[in-house]
């Protein structure tokens, strides 16, 4: 687990940025839309007028005495009247002659049918919208065409194109904060049940393999199974590893039974003072051995009761007694005395079997780390709290390992020459633990180390 | 001496210039450093105190003012719109074509009610009516007539009387008179019952108000119609000879406009001579009176609209069928 996970972008951002685009482009459409939407109905709106005047034009020609007389009316103009003053601008053509207007106003190129004509043209410097059409009169003697062209600048419609323009972008840039707003409360509510995920996983226990089983969108829904299968197997493949060394210790104990005692009894035969050395040696060796093999077995066995806790009433003294009582025997062998201070009674519900062997596993150590001579002292009081104190004379906690001590196979720098597995204390913790009681390693001022369980 | 010294500028100046003026003179305030050209159709008279008044405001400017026909200023103008820096007309329609097709420059800065001003080019500056004007004398046994019919009525009922005694602008060469004559046309039928009634008694033709109203006060003519009601109420004011009436059966209202050469070389003083005439007909003057009719438009009052449709009778087809059917009412 040393290499760091590499970080690359961010769902939430991610999908922030597609829905924000995406509301900028729909807005920038939309604009565009509109306004090309609105041109065409003020255009429409221009056109209509235009062809009105223009008809009005048309429908004033007349052939009086072989001459064409164009008489409109006042209001063919008038009409053309805007709010921002638009000029007008017409031509009155007779077969392709001028015969009135505006001369250098350019006619429509496609003049086949009777239809009119709009067209948006460049004249005298700005832009002009024009409206042709013609009529056919039939004289005395000849047909003439009539054509009429009609043309207005753009000013009003211009100023009612700019202002529907910035109504829209107004209302495109309210539409886009909104959309704003919104996609960061859409990601938020998206990307919630991923971080409760994230957060679960981490206020687990390191113990806790158990799988998930809150109720998660469809889309997590594989990973969360992928997760729990890959706990599932994980776990099993703990408890086969762990079963496998309780089988493996127990079957390594007995034969080193059987060799120990065949170790006494030839020591008892032997004379020869190297070979009693060598005998000795062997039987230590043995005995570490045996040791192991149980703590191995002590250890798998309380990683099995601490998951199936068998609580009762437990009387904390009677146990300690009990128990000092039965080390005594070995305190003797190497001049140690275990003194007991019982300053309160401490009753509490747990696993008779697994705190006995918590302690004594604590007091083993404290066997083996003191000094021949030494005092070890077993304390019981419920001041400030329930606690159980043992002190020993020995050496004392290395101060740079306090901290990782109480991990599996840790053992001290200053363990050199002295029999253990290193698991004494992580049976210790793990009891604790199951118990919701607390370890603590301290050195005593005076030198010797200090265990503390606190209830 | 400056008079001299004008004198003589102007005669050098008219040497050079074949157009024929009804008027021209030269105002200065010291040291002139400026020059502005006006180009008009307003009477110098009526026109002098608002110069003189621009004048004490504002001094070292010297201002040309140009008289000429309505018709005449506009061909004059066309012709060389770089000569002048502000056009002063009574013919609202060739002030508003002149607008239309370019010549007028736009000013955005000046404030002025939207019914008396064009594509903020054209400025209105008063407002006049059309009036039929009388000699006193000729109606003194009868009942002054109020409107079109009345006047129909009382022509009709003394021919030999009123026989060569009309008078009424030649629309063939007064671009004023054509602005009236073609406004009551488009109004109302009554105007070519009119002008048949004046043509079969003989009526004498005018090119302006002025010579109108001297042949009116001197008794050579009885009626005149369609004339300048500011002018004539000017001379009101001095003789007792004539009364001036305003139609009740459609009052045509005419507003004297101004515009700004778009190829002026002098826009900021030009601007600022605008706002000055603006300002000067739109005030309210407690002492005194205006030269000019001001700019109050009366409770019902209605002009002569600036509108693209005062382009109509400027039609050449248009115009040509005007003409014609002027001529044979009036000429016969």
């Amino acid at each position: 687990m040393t290499n760091k996970l590499q970080v690359s972008g961010s769902l939430r951002n991610r999908l922030m940025f597609t829905l924000i685009s995406g509301a900028a482009v729909l807005g920038i459409v939309l604009f565009f839309i509109v306004r090309g939407y609105a041109a065409q109905i003020a255009q429409n709106g221009q056109d209509d007028i235009l062809e009105a005047s223009l008809s009005s034009i048309l429908d004033a020609v007349v052939i009086q005495d072989g001459f064409v007389e164009v008489d409109f009316p006042y209001a063919s103009l008038s009409m053309l009247d805007t709010e921002l003053d638009d000029r007008v601008f017409y031509s009155i053509y007779n077969d392709g002659i001028l015969i009135s207007g505006y001369e250098d106003l350019p006619q429509t190129e496609k003049n086949n049918t009777d239809t009119n004509t709009f067209t948006t043209i460049k004249y005298k410097n700005t832009n002009v919208r024009m409206a042709s059409a013609k009529r056919t009169l039939i004289g005395e003697k000849e047909r003439i065409t009539i054509s009429v062209s009609i043309a207005q600048t753009q000013d009003a419609l211009s100023r009612t194109l700019n202002r529907i323009s910035k109504n829209v972008a107004l209302f495109g840039s309210g539409f886009f904060i909104l959309v704003t707003l919104l996609s960061y409360w859409a990601t938020a509510s998206t990307i919630s049940p991923l971080m409760r995920l994230a957060t679960s996983v981490t206020k687990r226990g390191p113990q806790d393999l158990s799988p998930f089983e809150k109720k998660v969108p469809s889309e997590m829904y594989p990973l969360v199974t992928s997760l729990n299968k890959l706990m599932t197997r994980l776990d099993l493949s703990l408890k086969q590893s762990e079963d496998f060394i309780a089988e493996a210790a127990h079957r390594v104990r007995t034969p080193l039974a059987t060799v120990r005692s065949y170790a006494d009894a030839t020591l008892q035969r032997v004379s020869k003072r190297e070979n009693r050395d060598a005998l000795r040696s062997m039987v230590r060796a043995i005995d570490e051995a045996s040791r192991a093999a149980s703590q191995l077995l002590d250890h798998a066995m309380i990683t099995f009761r601490t998951d199936n806790l068998q609580k009762e009433l437990i009387n904390l003294n009677a146990l300690i007694q009990n128990l000092i009582d039965n080390l005594e025997p070995i305190a003797e062998m190497k001049d140690i005395k275990l003194k007991l201070i019982q300053k309160d009674k401490i009753e509490l519900s747990g696993d008779f079997i697994l705190i006995q062997n918590a302690i004594r596993n604590i007091i083993d150590n404290a066997l083996k780390y003191s000094p021949d001579d030494g005092v070890i002292t077993v304390t019981i009081a419920t001041n400030p709290e329930p606690h159980l104190k043992i002190q020993d004379q020995g050496p004392g906690f290395p101060p740079e390992d306090l901290d990782n001590l109480k991990s599996r196979f840790k053992r001290g720098q200053n363990s050199n020459g002295i029999v253990g597995s290193g698991l004494g204390l992580t049976i210790a913790q793990d009891v604790a633990n199951a118990h919701e009681a607390k370890l603590t390693l301290s050195n005593h001022e005076k030198g010797g180390a200090c265990v503390t369980l606190l209830f | 001496m400056r008079n001299f010294i004008i004198l003589i500028f102007i005669l050098i100046t008219s040497s050079l210039n074949a157009n024929e003026w009804e008027d021209r003179q030269v105002f200065s305030s010291g040291e002139s450093t400026q020059s502005l050209k006006i180009l008009s159709s307003t009477d110098t008279t009526f026109f002098a105190p608002i110069i003189k008044s621009f004048l004490e405001k504002n001094p070292n400017i010297k201002i040309e003012y140009f008289v000429t026909g309505t018709a005449s200023l506009d061909e004059i103008f066309r012709k060389s719109p770089e000569q002048y820096d502000l056009i002063i007309s009574s013919a609202m329609d060739l002030q508003l074509k002149l607008v239309n097709d370019g010549y007028a420059k736009k000013i955005n800065e000046i404030e002025h009610p939207s019914w008396a001003k064009w594509r903020q080019s054209l400025f209105a500056f008063t407002i006049e009516p059309a009036a039929i004007v009388l000699n006193k004398k000729a109606f003194k046994n009868t009942i002054i007539p109020k409107t079109r019919q009345d006047l129909i009525k009382e022509l009709r009922s003394r021919p030999t009387f009123f026989k060569n005694k009309i008078g009424t602008y030649d629309v063939r060469k007064s671009g004023l008179g054509y602005l009236f004559a073609t406004q009551d046309a488009r109004t109302s039928e009554t105007f070519w019952r009119l002008m048949e009634v004046m043509g079969g008694l003989g009526t004498k033709l005018y090119c302006c108000s002025g010579d109108m109203i001297d042949d009116l006060v001197s008794g050579k003519i009885a009626v005149a119609y369609n004339v300048l009601g500011s002018y004539a109420e000017a001379r009101q004011q001095k003789l007792d000879e004539i009364e001036i009436i305003l139609p009740a059966d459609f009052p045509t209202n005419m507003m004297r406009t101004a515009l700004v050469s778009n190829l002026t070389s002098r826009l900021r003083l030009s601007e600022r001579f605008m706002q000055h005439l603006l300002e000067n007909q739109t005030e309210k003057k407690v002492n005194g009176t205006h030269s000019l009719p001001p700019l109050f438009l009366k409770p019902g009052q209605q002009t002569i609209i600036l509108e693209p449709a005062l382009m109509t009778y400027l039609d050449k087809l248009k115009r040509k069928t005007f003409i014609k059917e002027w001529e044979r009412a009036i000429i016969q």
